[in-house]
């Protein structure tokens, strides 16, 4: 993740950028056989819909194919919400209807399950073909099943959701925490750097929290983390502090936190420092990148991809863009808004060098809203360049909700945290 | 793409801006690529676009600045939450909000951080493009 770059190996990332707009030319050149630019994109999350809805948008006379599997998009954003009560499932479905009509994207129902980078074509679950001259790759995460023993996709669909790519995961968490007796434990476990959202199991605590609060006070909930610190930890503590005195606690990795094993049939997870059982057990298992990503070769060791940070193009295979969580972006944290982020700046670059001519130097943004209670919310944001060190956050810029906030600042969050969805969701399928 | 499509339509005065914002597209990767430090290189940069950006509105560069802004402010600035929209707000206006939120003169939860991530050249950039590109696609 923070691969030093040389000067040297710099200055060969920008002449790269060149490289990239030589290709773009001969590319061009190519495809003038086809009508138009064709763009593929593999993934309809915050990456992938940003990046074809501003492919079009910028340069409306591209041909623009968008292939996803699901009919509705539910978005982790705004999920944890849902476990706790406050939000339906209805409120963070998206669809692609705009994107079909008001911007001429070809959405095709469908799951891409191989990539010929050397015929340009990848190939869908049904069996066709389609073409492309730039391709996105926008896959989200995939779970490492075997990373703790006993867990499995099967486990995680009956007794221990993970819940960590909404939908149907999320429903079943949320029916198991209705079902669940008042002095009930919820455990929830966190795993290690990297993986998507960093505040998202702590804002998931919160809000199971503030729903077990009001109808099973009795309960508890036990956050077991195989890291040592997390994100906005400061914040979240003082909040659970005021808002809920003892009920979440969290356990560090060398605490206890670090889960090796479970077992579904006695509902217990494992700990170096003992069992723990748990009436209702989510496991946010380590990830890596989605499925194609690794099918196809894109990805490197670590498990996510590789990518120039001026075009997000794999390092691996030329004309392949990786976006979104699966793309190893230096500084920038795995989140929607950052996957939506590189989606823009994909688009632009890709857009440069089909017209021959050099990309501009990436800018990227993050913002996170985290909910603790209603009417109580806290943020971290961050502003990204590149730079010798690769994708970095501009000192002195970004960051956190201030420790000291008060009430009405923290009210302002959390009806900015509103805003926010309102107007991102919008952004990309809207 | 904006301005190819602008320059059939415009004088040669557009002609003239055209020329020099390709310049632009090729000086600017010669400096960074021979220039020997590594952040100079970005000050560099800097320093052709500013002039550029004044001539023509919107650059590459202002464009990869400004694309962000839209996922809290909505599409073209056009905000269909509770944060302020800015379409329809002149480059001036925007420029001297973020300036203000840059400085803390303009309160703010969360602007004020984003806002200290530019310069004041970028922070041009960015008014400059949000304050014209979303006009031309109304």
């Amino acid at each position: 993740m923070s691969n030093k770059l040389s000067r040297r190996d710099f200055n060969k990332l920008l002449l790269s950028g060149v490289a990239g707009s030589a290709f773009g030319v001969f590319g061009g050149a190519r495809s003038a056989f086809a009508a138009k630019n064709r763009v593929v994109v593999i993934g309809g999350g915050f990456g992938g819909a940003a990046a074809a809805k501003y492919l079009k948008k910028l340069d409306p006379t591209l041909s623009v194919t968008l292939i996803e599997p699901k009919e509705t998009f539910y978005t982790c954003p705004f999920s944890n919400w849902v476990l706790g009560g406050l939000k339906t499932m209805q409120d963070i479905g998206q669809t692609y209807t705009v994107l079909k009509s008001r911007y001429g994207i070809d959405v095709v129902l469908d799951s891409a399950v191989g990539i010929d980078a050397a015929k340009n074509a990848v190939t869908l679950k049904s069996g066709r073909v389609v073409k492309y001259d730039r391709l996105i790759v926008s896959p989200g995460i995939d779970f490492k099943w075997k990373a703790i023993e006993g867990y499995s996709q099967a486990v995680s669909e009956t007794r221990m959701p993970h819940a960590y790519q909404a939908g149907a995961q999320t429903i079943l968490l949320h029916k198991q925490l209705l079902a669940m007796p008042d002095g009930g434990r919820v455990v929830i476990s966190a795993p290690g750097n990297p993986f998507r959202c960093p505040p998202g199991p702590y804002e998931r605590a919160s809000l199971i929290a503030n729903y077990l609060k009001k109808n099973k006070p009795k309960s508890k909930i036990i956050i077991l983390d195989a890291k040592e610190k997390f994100s906005k930890q400061a914040l979240f503590k003082k909040g659970w502090e005021k808002l809920y005195p003892g009920m979440i606690e969290w356990r560090g990795s060398t605490t206890g936190g670090k889960i090796t094993m479970v077992d579904a049939a006695a509902m217990t997870v494992t700990t170096d420092f003992g069992v723990e059982k748990g009436d209702v057990i989510n496991i946010i298992a380590p990830q890596q990148a989605g499925k194609i990503a690794f099918d196809c070769g894109l990805t490197d060791a670590s498990g996510w991809c590789p990518v120039n940070p001026i075009t997000f193009e794999s390092t691996m295979h030329p004309g392949i863009h990786v976006i979104g969580d699966a793309c190893i972006a230096g500084a920038m944290p795995k989140s929607g808004f950052a996957a939506s982020s590189h989606g823009k700046v994909a688009a632009a670059s890709i857009i440069r060098l089909f017209q021959g001519k050099v990309p501009a130097p990436p800018s990227l943004v993050n913002t996170c809203y985290s909910l603790l209670a209603p009417g109580y919310g806290i943020s971290v944001a961050g502003v990204y360049k590149l730079s010798a060190e690769g994708i970095i956050e501009i000192p002195g810029s970004g960051g956190l909700t201030p420790l000291d906030a008060d009430d009405e600042k923290l009210a302002e969050e959390a009806t900015f945290a509103q805003g926010w969805y309102n107007n991102i969701v919008q952004d990309i399928w809207g | 793409m904006l301005f190819i499509i602008t320059l059939n339509k415009e004088d040669n005065i557009m002609r003239a801006k055209l020329r020099l914002w390709l310049t632009f597209c090729v000086v600017t990767p010669v400096l960074l690529l021979f220039s020997n430090t590594g952040m100079a290189e970005q000050a560099a940069a800097t320093k052709v676009v500013k002039p550029v950006s004044k001539a023509v509105g919107a650059t590459p560069r202002g464009q990869v600045l400004s694309l962000s802004c839209s996922s809290c402010h909505g599409t073209d600035g056009k905000s269909v939450g509770i944060m302020p929209s800015f379409y329809g707000k002149t480059p001036q206006y925007i420029e001297t909000a973020l300036l203000e939120f840059k400085s803390g003169k303009r309160y703010s939860t969360v602007m004020g951080r984003h806002a200290k991530g530019y310069s004041d050249d970028e922070i041009h950039l960015i008014a400059q493009y949000c304050g014209t590109v979303g006009h031309k696609t109304k």
